[in-house]
């Protein structure tokens, strides 16, 4: 059942665990940020993926600049994430059973409305002309788009991490989270600070949605197998925690790829087996914290 | 002690009229819907042991049943007789629920959904991908229904008797589970998880033995699932049909035992019946089952979170008051209370 691969094989594969970590981290973060500050199991946030990637397919299409292609759908998917917590989410706040039926039920019409407008037909955008080639070391190749994949997820967990941890919208977050009424009291508006994640956690699955198009393709179903990759990564890494997010993110990255190289048939059982490690072993994830 | 109670008697009749549904219906695709909807409601009932009593709602039930269509149909396919594909059937299901329930019951609320929702997932993609076992997305064929005593199962009302007596069948045992102490107990860990636990409950334990009584009934409608269809694809254990069988419990209701018949009623009836055909909107939307699916969920959520039943009994008597002169009692008053 195993297959052998050769090292240079290996080499790719790793390039590739890489490339694949860094969009999970691009989109699991933003899973993460509304999952752990805001308890809302966004189970649209592979739709998000799905529709930025199909914003970007036409955006591609009608010549636009690969990088503004990217940031314009993830704005254009951070309005709607946001008029839907505004709208319909905000009356559920801390019911987690209608929350699940609206962000599923949202999701179902989310991929009907784009396999009407984008068919079922799989897009591949091809990867912006300066990210086309590869790069040669250690008498190896190596496409430059999967590096570049990495860069922008390394740089975006960066800036993340900075905002959550050092800035005063950070500190106003996680005021916010830890204790709503006493934000409020002290003139933090807990409500619009809500609304500004769902955004932004929109905003990065729509631009995950975009840098994976040329590597993933875009397909109807997308969505759903995003999904829970992105549940493994939370559940694997801990909800709330950056960091694990982005631990959990390149360890699925790695399963993924060798699992898939190597046992072919198991790759999707080899993605569970850490999943039910951390279980049994720590159930609150790698880096989570313990809610009492 | 004998005497016909009229609750008796609005069973018995209602018996008597599922017996009598194919002579009456007589048009066989309309018998194979019916048939459909028992199965359907032998799942959504399954599912409700968990939503319903036990407070935890599993988006992973498409993968058990699955799991047991697909246990059916391989070792039918490897050449072995029914019984043995029966048995399988319900011993691997009842096993899938055991990891299942190992997994996800280390917790409640969110996380139990996610993690059956995960694992129902996972289940997919085995179908899907690991073709070398079950042929991927061309799925497995079932090509001989069951005897079971030499009646053949082959024809539309045959089947739809069979159906029907495996359907009795579940909801007597339901209704025997939930009336027993084990159900007042899995309730009780509903509603009062910490004080069930001081009263020495093993509340783990509790969810645990019903998830696998939820497990065994979903393994037997995935048996009848693959005996109906006499197919078995990567679909049947998509994260849709996961969310169809909680619209089935969702929309009857949920914890009671004819809320989900309904619903299993109301969803099948809703993606097979041509309905509102010529309706422009309406036809185009039944069409689209996943749109309708997902208009429906946001729907139950904005307007009637009880469920559709209870949720439009609710409506039209409201709209009916509205429409007399005054209602007796103002209608905000227990909005008003706390």
């Amino acid at each position: 059942m195993m297959t052998q691969i050769t090292a240079a094989q290996a080499a790719i594969l790793a390039i590739n665990s890489l490339a694949l970590g860094g969009l999970l981290f691009l989109l699991s973060s933003g899973f993460s940020l509304i999952f752990g500050l805001m308890r809302i199991p966004n189970l649209m946030h592979g739709s998000f993926f799905m529709l930025g990637a199909y914003f970007g397919v036409t955006l591609l299409g009608w010549g636009t600049n690969f990088w503004l292609a990217a940031v314009l759908s993830g704005l254009a998917v951070a309005a709607i994430g946001g008029v839907i917590e505004r709208l319909l989410l905000r009356r559920l706040e801390g019911q987690v059973l209608p929350q699940v039926l609206l962000t599923l039920g949202l999701a179902f019409i989310i991929a009907d409305i784009c396999l009407m407008v984008w068919t079922g037909d799989p897009y591949q955008p091809s990867a912006p002309s300066e990210l086309r080639g590869a790069v040669t070391a250690f008498g190896m190749f190596f496409p430059l788009y999967r590096l570049a994949i990495l860069g922008v997820a390394v740089v975006i967990a960066i800036a993340l991490w900075i905002m959550v941890d050092w800035t005063r919208l950070g500190a106003m977050i996680r005021a916010g989270v830890d204790d709503p009424p006493i934000a409020r009291v002290v003139g933090i508006k807990v409500s619009q600070l809500f609304t500004l994640i769902f955004s932004l956690g929109a905003a990065l699955a729509a631009f995950a949605g975009v840098m994976g198009a040329p590597y993933l393709s875009v397909y109807p179903g997308l969505d759903f197998e995003m999904l829970p990759l992105a549940l493994i990564v939370v559940i694997l890494g801990g909800s709330g925690s950056l960091l694990g997010t982005l631990v959990g993110s390149f360890l699925i990255g790695v399963l993924y790829n060798f699992g898939q190289a190597l046992f072919p048939n198991l790759a999707y059982v080899i993605l569970f087996l850490p999943m039910v490690l951390v279980l049994v072993l720590r159930p609150q994830g790698l880096f989570g914290k313990v809610v009492p | 002690m004998n005497r016909l109670t009229p609750r008796g008697a609005a069973i018995g009749i209602a018996v008597l009229v599922l017996a009598a549904l194919p002579v009456w219906i007589g048009n066989p695709y309309y018998i194979n819907v019916a048939s459909q909807i028992l199965l359907y409601a032998v799942l959504a009932l399954a599912l409700n042991v968990m939503v319903g009593y036990g407070g935890l709602v599993s988006l992973g039930h498409a993968g058990l049943f699955a799991m047991a269509g697909y246990a059916g149909a391989l070792v039918l396919q490897a050449g072995h007789g029914h019984l043995l594909a029966d048995l399988s059937a319900i011993v691997v299901a009842v096993a899938a629920t055991a990891v299942f329930g190992l997994l996800s019951l280390r917790s409640t609320g969110i996380g139990f959904l996610m993690i059956t929702l995960a694992l129902g997932q996972i289940v997919w993609g085995i179908a899907y991908r690991w073709a070398d076992l079950t042929n991927g997305d061309n799925g497995v064929n079932v090509t001989t229904r069951p005897a079971p005593f030499g009646i053949s199962l082959a024809s539309a009302d045959a089947f739809y008797w069979a159906t029907l007596l495996v359907f009795l069948l579940a909801v007597v045992t339901m209704a025997v589970f939930v009336r027993s102490p084990f159900g007042a107990s899995l309730r009780g860990t509903r509603d009062q998880p910490r004080r069930m636990n001081a009263l020495g409950y093993n509340v783990w334990l509790i969810r645990f033995v019903a998830f696998l009584f939820s497990g065994f009934w979903t393994g037997v409608a995935g048996l009848l699932f693959i005996y109906y269809n006499q197919f078995v694809s990567p679909q049947v254990a998509a994260l849709q049909a996961s969310a169809e069988a909680l619209l089935m419990v969702i929309s009857g209701g949920t914890a009671t035992l004819l809320g989900p018949i309904v619903g299993a009623a109301i969803v099948v009836i809703m993606k097979n019946v041509k309905l509102f055909e010529n309706w422009w909107i309406l036809g185009e939307l039944f069409t689209h089952w996943n749109m309708m699916l997902g208009v429906i969920f946001v729907a139950i959520v904005t307007f009637m979170p009880e469920g559709l039943v209870p949720g439009s009994v609710r409506l039209w008597k409201r709209g009916l008051q509205s429409v007399r002169k005054r209602p007796a009692v103002p209608a905000k008053l227990e909005e008003r209370a706390p």
